[in-house]
């Protein structure tokens, strides 16, 4: 027989060796998958994650890796903290749209106009729209009591819809021969996001997605807001009685998830997309929360957790084209990688016991 | 001994002959906005790709990937193909326009076809299909056959594709019973079933007994055959599993002609960019078997109306027509030009409602 046995304090050890360990059972899990489907393994695996990296054409996969990570991560930073501290935010991709659409209507308003001062505005208001759609649940949440799961969920349909409209109406092309879509920005050099180095992939979203680390990790580990963010979470009775204000945390996690999404959405479409289109969104601000939780909501962890994310779906797409492996099947790759994270989460906590005679 | 050498000989040159035709192999890519299951758009185009493989067979090689999202996934995927060897590859979906554009600027030895789009270059070219002429037969069995005179339409994206759809559909069934109203209802996707069949059961809910959809899978087959007296069409590919009836017929997309006519072109050398927008008369648009759940005079009408449309002696969009507001589009005998075909935004006289912007 086997027992769980709760652990006094939760495994350091395990705490930063389930990542791992996930990610080797999911190798190992998604090569038997493959195997099933009739495709070599190693070769599926390898494709997956050696491919993009060290393979013949890791000089256009590598800057791929850059685009692709940088708006899960600087998504799924804004994200931890709430998280941390017990507010879910699950709207993130919400708050992305409208930080496109809010970001790209104030670069488009001053179309054909170039000057220096445009993007720097327009990165202001993409922060802002995020930053706006996510006071909508928080304030709700602080003033009604509301949950900010519904709330911010709910209102990721809201900003699908504002943003068909802006694509199809506000936004839209009036060159474009009535087709959706507003100009792209990437031909509008005042409003484009373009690489700080040409072919390095290296846009103002990554620098950005790498100050957001930095900042997240000095605010939870060198600031008392970050204290109360972590004690909050960790202990909500304790944190009330050592002065917490849980109204100006609730506005401050939620505010600063939206703001960043916002950003990260901004930065995507002034870009790598280049126009709003009614199907801008492709689900950052969802697949941002399994990088959150796979990078242990600790900002280096999601650093790391965001490049890999990035590298199975690039990977991914190779092993499509290349190995002719179904898009469902990368997809249930992806999947394992979340399950069995949350399965081995149970080793921080709990140990196993054989137990082969009664204990005494 | 000699006859030994003889072979060897004949068998190493064998051996590099087809190594060098190996080499040769034409690489076609195909990069797809759904999934290859989803039994129509998507799922048509896949058949257009296994045609090329079994029209060529060893000297081609066909790669392709699936649910790609439109916009820099879809520039990454198409930038992937073109470094591995694309030497042609067909991106088919509107929302791929872009990123075709961008990666064709890069790769000016691949050549590049786009479905449905509008900008070309020269290493661009964009192809369609009349879908509107389907929509026409499609339009006159439905107000032959409703009883009710509602006729709903699930629409996707209000884009001209759709829109031009949905006016000649209207045109059609208008001729066919002046009493027909159409109800129209906007999803905002090309293949969602749950969004789809939650669409159709409104529109059955608002007593509406013929179901259009220019969305690809068939839920709303299935919604309509719950509710038992509902006609539907299938959509892109046959979707004959619900024949005779609610699918009573449907409007194909038959790409392997052209498909492989592209192809042929690449390796021959002599591709070049074009603007193609084929018809019945083409074979790019079929219609899917007629079943006996439609009256044989209807059937006849509509055949009829089907051949009148290949041999070009009607066009689907011939005045009189006037525009939502009353004002004319298109006078008596005049028939509509491509230009305005390809851009429409408005709806015609008699349809009810806005298109949403």
């Amino acid at each position: 027989m086997i027992r769980l046995e709760k652990r006094p304090q939760p495994s350091r050890f395990w705490s930063a060796a389930t990542p791992v360990v996930a990610v080797l059972a999911t190798m190992v899990a998604g090569g038997i998958l493959f195997a099933s489907l009739g495709k070599d393994p190693v070769a599926a695996i390898l494709t997956i994650f050696w491919e993009p990296l060290f393979g013949e054409f890791s000089f256009f996969y590598r800057p791929q890796l850059l685009i692709k990570g940088a708006p899960l991560i600087l998504i799924a930073i804004g994200l931890s903290l709430g998280f941390r501290a017990g507010i879910w935010n699950i709207g993130a991709e919400g708050q992305y749209i409208m930080g496109a659409v809010v970001g790209a209507g104030v670069g488009l308003a001053f179309y054909p106009l170039e000057a220096w001062y445009i993007f720097p505005l327009m990165i202001l208001a993409g922060a802002l729209g995020g930053w706006a759609w996510a006071m909508i649940p928080a304030l709700l949440k602080v003033r009604f009591g509301t949950n900010e799961i519904l709330v911010s969920l709910m209102l990721v349909y809201v900003a699908e819809q504002i943003l068909a409209s802006a694509a199809l109406g506000l936004l839209r092309n009036p060159e474009g021969f009535g087709f959706p879509g507003s100009r792209n920005l990437q031909q509008y050099a005042s409003a484009h996001n373009a690489e700080i180095i040409a072919g390095s992939g290296l846009h103002w979203g990554v620098l950005t997605a790498f100050i957001a680390v930095i900042f997240a990790y000095v605010l939870l580990n060198r600031h008392m807001l970050g204290y109360h963010i972590r004690l909050t979470g960790e202990a909500p009775r304790a944190a009330r009685f050592a002065g917490v204000n849980p109204a100006r945390l609730i506005l401050f996690c939620l505010g600063m998830s939206g703001a960043l999404a916002g950003l990260a959405g901004l930065f995507e479409v002034a870009g790598p997309a280049g126009q709003v289109t009614i199907d801008f969104n492709v689900g950052y601000g969802f697949t941002a929360i399994i990088v959150a939780f796979l990078g242990r909501l600790h900002p280096l962890g999601i650093l790391l957790a965001g490049f890999l994310m990035a590298l199975t779906y690039i990977g991914g797409e190779i092993a499509q084209s290349q190995l002719g492996l179904p898009a469902a099947a990368i997809q249930v790759f992806q999947g394992m990688l979340l399950f069995f994270l949350l399965a081995l989460d149970l080793l921080t906590n709990y140990r196993i016991r054989r137990t082969g005679r009664e204990a005494a | 001994m000699k006859l030994t050498t003889l072979l060897t000989s004949a068998v190493m040159a064998l051996g590099l002959a087809t190594s060098a035709y190996a080499e040769d192999k034409t690489k076609v890519g195909f990069v797809y906005v759904g999934p290859v299951g989803d039994g129509g758009w998507t799922f048509t185009h896949d058949q257009g790709r296994k045609a090329v493989e079994a029209e060529f067979g060893d000297a081609v090689e066909t790669v392709f990937v699936e649910n790609v999202a439109e916009g820099p996934d879809a520039e990454r995927v198409l930038t992937q193909m073109a470094l591995n060897g694309a030497d042609l590859i067909f991106t088919t979906s509107f929302g791929f326009g872009e990123a075709t554009i961008n990666v064709a600027s890069r790769f000016p030895d691949v050549k590049f076809e786009h479905a449905t789009g509008y900008q070309r270059a020269d290493n661009v070219s964009t192809y369609s299909a009349r879908f509107y002429e389907g929509r026409a037969v499609q339009g006159h069995i439905a107000g032959s056959m409703t009883e009710s005179n509602i006729i709903g339409y699930i629409a996707s994206y209000p884009i001209p594709e759709v829109i031009r759809g949905i006016n000649s559909a209207y045109l059609h069934a208008k001729k066919a019973n002046p009493d027909v109203e159409f109800r129209i209802v906007w999803v905002y996707t090309w293949f969602d079933p749950a969004k789809e069949a939650d669409a159709a059961k409104a529109l059955i809910e608002q007593g509406a007994d013929v179901i259009l959809q220019h969305t690809d899978s068939t839920a709303p087959h299935a919604a309509a055959q719950e509710a038992g007296n509902v006609v539907a069409f299938g959509q892109a590919s046959d979707m004959s599993q619900y024949a005779p009836f609610p699918r009573v017929s449907a409007i194909l997309d038959v790409w392997a002609p052209y498909y492989i006519a592209r192809t042929q072109a690449v390796m021959d050398g002599t591709w070049e960019s074009v603007d193609t927008w084929h018809g019945i008369s083409e074979g790019m648009v079929g219609i899917g078997e007629i079943t006996d759940a439609v009256p044989a005079e209807v059937k006849a009408e509509a055949l009829a109306l089907k051949e009148a449309l290949r041999t070009g002696a009607y066009h689907a969009f011939t005045g009189p027509i006037n525009k939502q507001d009353g004002s004319v589009w298109l006078a008596d005998g005049e028939v509509a030009d491509d230009a305005t075909l390809a851009g429409m935004t408005f709806y015609i006289q008699g349809i009810e409602g806005e298109i949403p912007n």
